[in-house]
């Protein structure tokens, strides 16, 4: 509880201070380590390790092989080399994964805290949201390809499209969780002392929401985009199974645990590898969400 | 608080009505068929007949409006004249379901018991695990336990549940052959042996749902907890010479309950919605196999009845985590 | 392996057969579990195959099918022929009559009434009778006198064994759903899930889309069946699960529809507790070509309509060169291993009906790229891809989500780009592509896409009605709100005429020529259908359970009053 107190944060150090903090805790850098070489590897690999270009019949010669030199990671039932695929996969996956969860994160954070400040608001968007939460998922999302598939492909080209689509579609799912807990947290803290003494002195809603508000609900909103990542990257291979996804032949990480799960049994490796990344991104994320955490609220900073 | 309840529970009464016509024509404009599962040896024109032998051919707002009648009056009525022997709706059609033809209730009735059983217990099990470990991991940041408890908090949620139970039946079923795959949902509990035997079928989908439970819920209890042990008051209630027991446990735990409180409140209505994965991976005959069934075989007034159900849950417990929020931070003020 | 084809399951049990003496009820219970729930034990209300196959284990036609696919007398005393004067010597009509001393479950006799108003239940205008092709043609069913029932057609029928035959079509007791005909179909929840049978099992219990339990027929006609006591089906899960009980974990006795990877099939038969039973129909998993034009550019209403014949597919060249390219053994050994066999055949069986036509069986890479280079279809800038006119050689090539499936898009659409043609793949849910939602654009019927892959087959061992799905008039348009079997809008006058003469056609052999006919005009002559794979269903049965004979013609379950304890 040392520096924040003693020296005034100015602005442009405020962010250096904050690396700083975020440095010296060692489960962030580790977070950030791995997603990094995660990032690097999904976006720099596919150029680096080429698979031979076979044929059908050269394939089903080497199909289910276990690790090996030529195939690190071994080979699907079609003889396709696994790394190569969980390389390729980790691209839709990681993009897919970030982007769902930013939308959702920031468009709950955003009903949240506007319900949870204006009391105008409150009702309207959370009978919003206990709608959002009522509606069943499948249908809305068969209709949501129904209605703009087409349309959406026509505009931007069919892979950006899905792209699009998909991300959309997984966002406006989820952010109703983290709207419904950033609203409870905006509940207690508009009353807080130091809230009150900010609006009796005449501050305006938005800068008590930017400087007061905003940082305090910063935890759990970090939980949920934990969450969040996770639970994109598995609702995608939901949605392929709804032929929303991406076509059949573009591998995600999610497909792939989805295909290997039928032979778990007999080659466990199938589902270890997609399972281990995605496993791998969460818990970075985690870790990186914990080390902002601590970085950005001073009151934690000296612990 | 009372009136901020009764005025929210009548609030309640027109949303729930939008909800149900939003999800109503939600659901008929999906695409899909009540008859995508009927062999494809079936001519077009048996199939119009089917169609229009089910109501399927009506218009929208007359079916809607014909649901909204059985929901409310026939169904309701039907329950009365079972329990009184009256005669008020006898011969009515109450809400039928296109795929089997049976009144949606009654399926519901057949399915409630397993879902609570099962899922209610699954998520008992994962808040009992979650707010131990929560509350714990944050007391002793990085501690071995923290780390641990985060390393299985992760896979926990990373691994979806499809992987975890088949790996579970894989373990515990194939290799050991101690438990039983399918769940038997005739199966009566009588006695001691036949408790064992509901007990041993229940491990397995309790297990494979906890740990997804377990593995959200202590992630939020933790950061909430950690967010409070840095709070002037937990320093003045130190200073006070309070026990640590009662400062993390009274103090702080209080404190830090309101985004578990909204966590688990949003939880408990996905009770009733069911598992659907674990359902069907485990053959629990409970609502989400039903919800799954049902909107995979377009069937609608089983998807509606069953989707507005959860509906009504959503909105109820949404307004007793509100009302929570007022006892734990009396601070909160609604108007 | 262990597995036994249809044909070799019939001698097995043979030799089995004097263990099956079991006095009735002493064996205990038997279990089943189906990947899909039981929803209703009524066949007429419901299509789906689980719903039929549950309750063909209760309710009995007059006829069944073998697994070879020759009638046997259920509740009939004999098979009625020409030449035991049963079928009229014009064919208009039929008279079946019933075994003495029938009685239903709950001890009342059965009586020809019962199967006239099983008629009328069907036809109902307004019952929506999920059969009603059993009984089309139908003039009348009259009930000569108790035990006599006469079926008259309204002209000469060649095949006059669809009405109450098979589990399809079985009898339904009269006094029990006399209040359920036509439009009260569906309220009556009771009857539709616990009818009263003729069968060896009567139901308890019904839980829906969950459990039947049953326990055996007091009154069943032979009193030394069934062997088992009570019986009961667990549905749901999937197919992985289903055979892991019955193969792995030993908690189920059988398993219905167990398709699962070959390499599983192994692993699975190898752990002892049971194994894998095949028994081959007429499914045929093929490669469907749109004749028509699916561009996008079209207006909606011209789009896939035969006013706009497709770019290249109509092009025989073309259609032949992508059949060529195709390997069907690696298909089989990658998708269905003992549960499948590569076919050129619409009508892959039964003997007799067959085409010998084999000659796509062998995959022909080189060839495929000289008929494309022949249809004026090169390489001209090097990218790999072939084009005519400017036009690149693309195909969109859908079909449902379904492992099995993408696994075999994948294949080929590999073999496609090695003959230069560039493909896009699409899968879409199987509730939407099967759907017919004339909303929606993903149904098989609307067919935006160049080529499609699903599976189809022939109720009947008699093909007429398959066959003459690819007729003309059938096509789906959007006049006729998309719905329609000829799904390729194939058009062939010649067809037309041939499938009118199979109708008048009643000589055996001389029907047999003229199915094998069709099926080589839609298949090699014309290559509008592209067969890829026999299919047959795939199911699984403990070692502790005697007298399983899988038939692909009637119920699997048709026999399960034979069905014994090995001990």
């Amino acid at each position: 509880m040392t520096d924040a107190s003693t020296t005034p944060p100015k602005p442009a150090s405020q962010l250096r201070d904050i690396w700083q903090q975020f440095r010296t805790h060692k489960g962030a850098l580790f977070g950030l380590i791995t997603l990094s070489i995660l990032v690097l590897a999904v976006l720099i690999g596919p150029y680096l390790w080429i698979p031979d270009d076979l044929t059908v019949a050269q394939e089903m010669k080497i199909k289910n092989q276990g690790p090996s030199l030529r195939f690190p990671l071994g080979t699907d039932q079609l003889g396709r080399d696994m790394l190569s695929r969980v390389l390729l996969a980790g691209r839709v996956s990681l993009a897919v994964g970030f982007v769902a969860m930013v939308i959702a994160i920031v468009f709950g954070t955003f009903i949240g805290i506007v319900a949870g400040y204006f009391r105008r608001m409150e009702g309207p968007l959370m009978r919003l949201t206990d709608m959002f939460l009522a509606l069943p998922l499948i249908p809305l999302l068969l209709v949501m390809v129904m209605l703009f598939r087409d349309k959406v492909a026509a505009i931007i080209g069919p892979e950006l499209g899905a792209f699009l689509l998909i991300v959309f579609a997984i966002g406006i799912t989820s952010w109703m969780a983290t709207a419904r807990i950033v609203r409870g947290e905006v509940l207690t803290l508009k009353e807080r002392e130091y809230v009150l003494a900010a609006r009796s002195i005449g501050a305006r809603p938005n800068r008590i929401i930017l400087r007061h508000i905003l940082p305090n609900v910063v935890s759990p909103v970090m939980v949920a985009a934990t969450l969040g990542v996770a639970d994109a990257i598995i609702t995608e291979s939901v949605l392929s199974f709804l032929g929303l996804g991406f076509p059949p032949d573009f591998p995600t990480w999610g497909r792939l645990l989805n295909d290997g799960l039928q032979y778990m049994q007999i080659y466990p490796e199938r589902i270890i590898w997609p399972g281990l990344a995605i496993s791998l991104t969460v818990l970075s994320v985690n870790y990186i969400g914990d080390g902002l955490r601590d970085a950005l609220d001073p009151r934690i900073r000296g612990r | 608080m009372l009136t901020f309840t009764l005025r929210r529970l009548l609030l309640a009464i027109p949303t729930l009505l939008v909800i149900s016509l939003v999800i109503f024509l939600l659901v008929d404009l999906a695409p899909g068929s009540p008859l995508s599962q009927i062999p494809l040896t079936v001519p077009p024109d048996v199939r119009q007949k089917m169609i229009e032998a089910l109501g399927a051919d009506q218009p929208v707002m007359f079916r809607y409006v014909l649901w909204l009648r059985q929901f409310f009056w026939v169904e309701p009525m039907n329950l009365f004249d079972g329990w009184f022997g009256t005669h008020i709706v006898e011969g009515e059609q109450r809400i039928l379901s296109w795929q089997s033809r049976s009144p949606v209730f009654s399926i519901i009735g057949e399915r409630i018991p397993q879902t609570l059983i099962v899922i209610g217990t699954a998520y008992l099990v994962g808040i009992l695990i979650a707010l131990p470990i929560g509350i714990y991991s944050a007391y002793r940041q990085y501690s071995l336990f923290d780390q641990i408890g985060t390393l299985f908090a992760m896979i926990g949620f990373s691994v979806p549940t499809f992987f975890s139970g088949t790996l579970f039946i894989i373990i515990f079923s194939v290799w050991l052959g101690w438990l039983p795959t399918k769940y038997d949902t005739t199966l009566q509990v009588i006695d001691w042996a036949s408790f064992l035997e509901q007990i041993k079928q229940m491990i397995l989908p309790v297990m494979t749902l906890g740990l997804a439970n377990a593995a959200s819920i202590s992630r939020y209890m933790r950061s909430s907890m950690l967010d409070n042990m840095g709070m002037d008051y937990v320093r003045t209630a130190r200073a006070k010479g309070l026990s640590e027991r009662v400062v993390v446990l009274k103090h702080v735990l209080r404190n830090s309950l309101i985004p578990v409180v909204t966590v688990i409140a949003l939880g408990i209505p996905s009770i009733f919605g069911g598992a659907i994965i674990t359902e069907n991976l485990f053959g629990v005959n409970g609502i989400g196999a039903a919800l799954i069934g049902a909107i995979q075989a377009s069937d609608i007034p089983m998807v509606q009845t069953l989707a507005f159900i959860f509906a009504v849950l959503i909105v109820l417990f949404n307004l007793i985590a509100d009302v929570l929020y007022g006892f734990l931070d009396p601070r909160i003020r609604y108007d | 392996m262990k597995l036994r084809t249809a044909l070799l399951g019939a001698v097995a049990v043979m030799g089995l057969s004097p263990a099956a003496f079991a006095d009735r009820g002493t064996d205990g219970e038997v279990k089943l579990t189906f990947p899909q729930a039981v929803s209703i034990m009524n066949p007429y209300l419901s299509g789906g195959t689980k719903d039929i196959y549950a309750s063909s284990m209760v309710l009995e036609p007059l006829a069944g099918l073998t697994p070879e696919g020759t009638l046997v007398p259920k509740l009939a005393a004999e098979i009625p022929t020409l030449e035991n004067g049963g079928v009229s010597a014009d064919m208009t009509s039929i008279t079946w009559k019933l075994q003495p001393g029938l009685l239903w479950s709950d001890g009342s006799a059965v009586t020809a009434a019962d199967a006239v108003f099983t008629w009328q239940y069907c036809t109902h205008p307004e019952g929506g009778c999920s059969q009603a092709t059993k009984y089309e043609g139908v003039a009348s069913v009259e009930a000569v006198d108790d035990a006599t029932i006469k079926v008259t057609f309204d002209g000469p029928k060649a095949n006059p064994y669809t009405a109450f035959v098979s589990a399809l079509a079985p009898i339904i007791q009269k006094a029990q759903f006399e209040a359920c005909i036509g439009a009260a179909a569906p309220t009556c929840t009771d009857a539709n899930n616990m009818p009263i049978g003729t069968g060896p099992f009567m139901v308890t219990g019904f839980t829906v889309n969950d459990t039947v339990s049953m326990a055996m027929n007091p009154n069943y006609r032979d009193p030394a069946k069934p062997a088992f006591a009570t019986a009961m089906i667990k549905g749901g899960g999937d197919a992985e699960s289903s055979a892991r009980a019955v193969m792995e974990t030993g908690e189920f006795d059988y398993a219905w529809n167990t398709q699962i990877p070959p390499d599983s099939q192994a692993a699975m038969a190898a752990a002892g507790k049971g194994e894998f039973v095949v028994a081959f129909g007429t499914l045929v998993e093929r490669i469907e070509m749109n004749t028509t034009d699916p561009s996008a550019d079209l207006p909606e209403g011209e789009r896939a309509t035969a006013k706009h014949p497709h770019p290249f597919l109509s092009d025989i060249k073309v259609r032949t060169a992508l059949s060529m390219a195709i390997d069907r053994s690696i298909l089989v050994e990658v998708g269905y291993g003992a549960g499948g066999k590569p076919t050129c055949n619409v009508i892959p069986g039964p003997e007799g009906w067959a085409s010998d036509n084999t000659a796509c069986l062998t995959q022909d890479l080189e060839g495929a790229k000289a008929l494309l280079e022949e249809a004026g279809w090169t390489d001209s800038d090097g990218d790999g891809i072939r084009d005519k006119d400017g036009k690149k050689l693309h195909i969109l090539y859908q079909t449902t989500v379904n492992p099995i499936r993408q696994d075999f898009q994948a294949l080929i659409k590999d073999w496609w780009t090695e003959i230069g043609v560039e493909v896009e793949l699409k899968s879409i849910d199987p509730g939407v592509f099967f759907g017919g939602d004339a909303g929606s654009p993903d149904t098989f019927q609307k067919f935006y896409a160049d080529v499609e892959m699903y599976a189809n087959n022939s109720e009947m061992p008699d093909p007429e009605s398959y066959l003459s799905q690819y007729m003309c008039s059938k096509a789906p348009t959007p006049e006729s709100q998309w719905q329609g079997e000829n799904i390729n809008r194939f058009c062939d006058p010649a067809y037309d005429a041939l499938i009118t003469e199979l109708g008048t056609t009643t000589d055996m052999a001389k029907r047999q020529e003229i199915a094998i006919k069709l099926n080589d005009m839609v298949t090699k002559d014309s290559m509008i259908v592209v067969p890829l794979v026999h299919r047959g269903t795939l199911s699984a049965h403990s070692n502790a359970l005697g007298g399983v004979q899988i038939n692909a013609w009637d119920s699997e379950l048709w026999n399960v009053a034979d069905w014994f304890r090995v001990k």
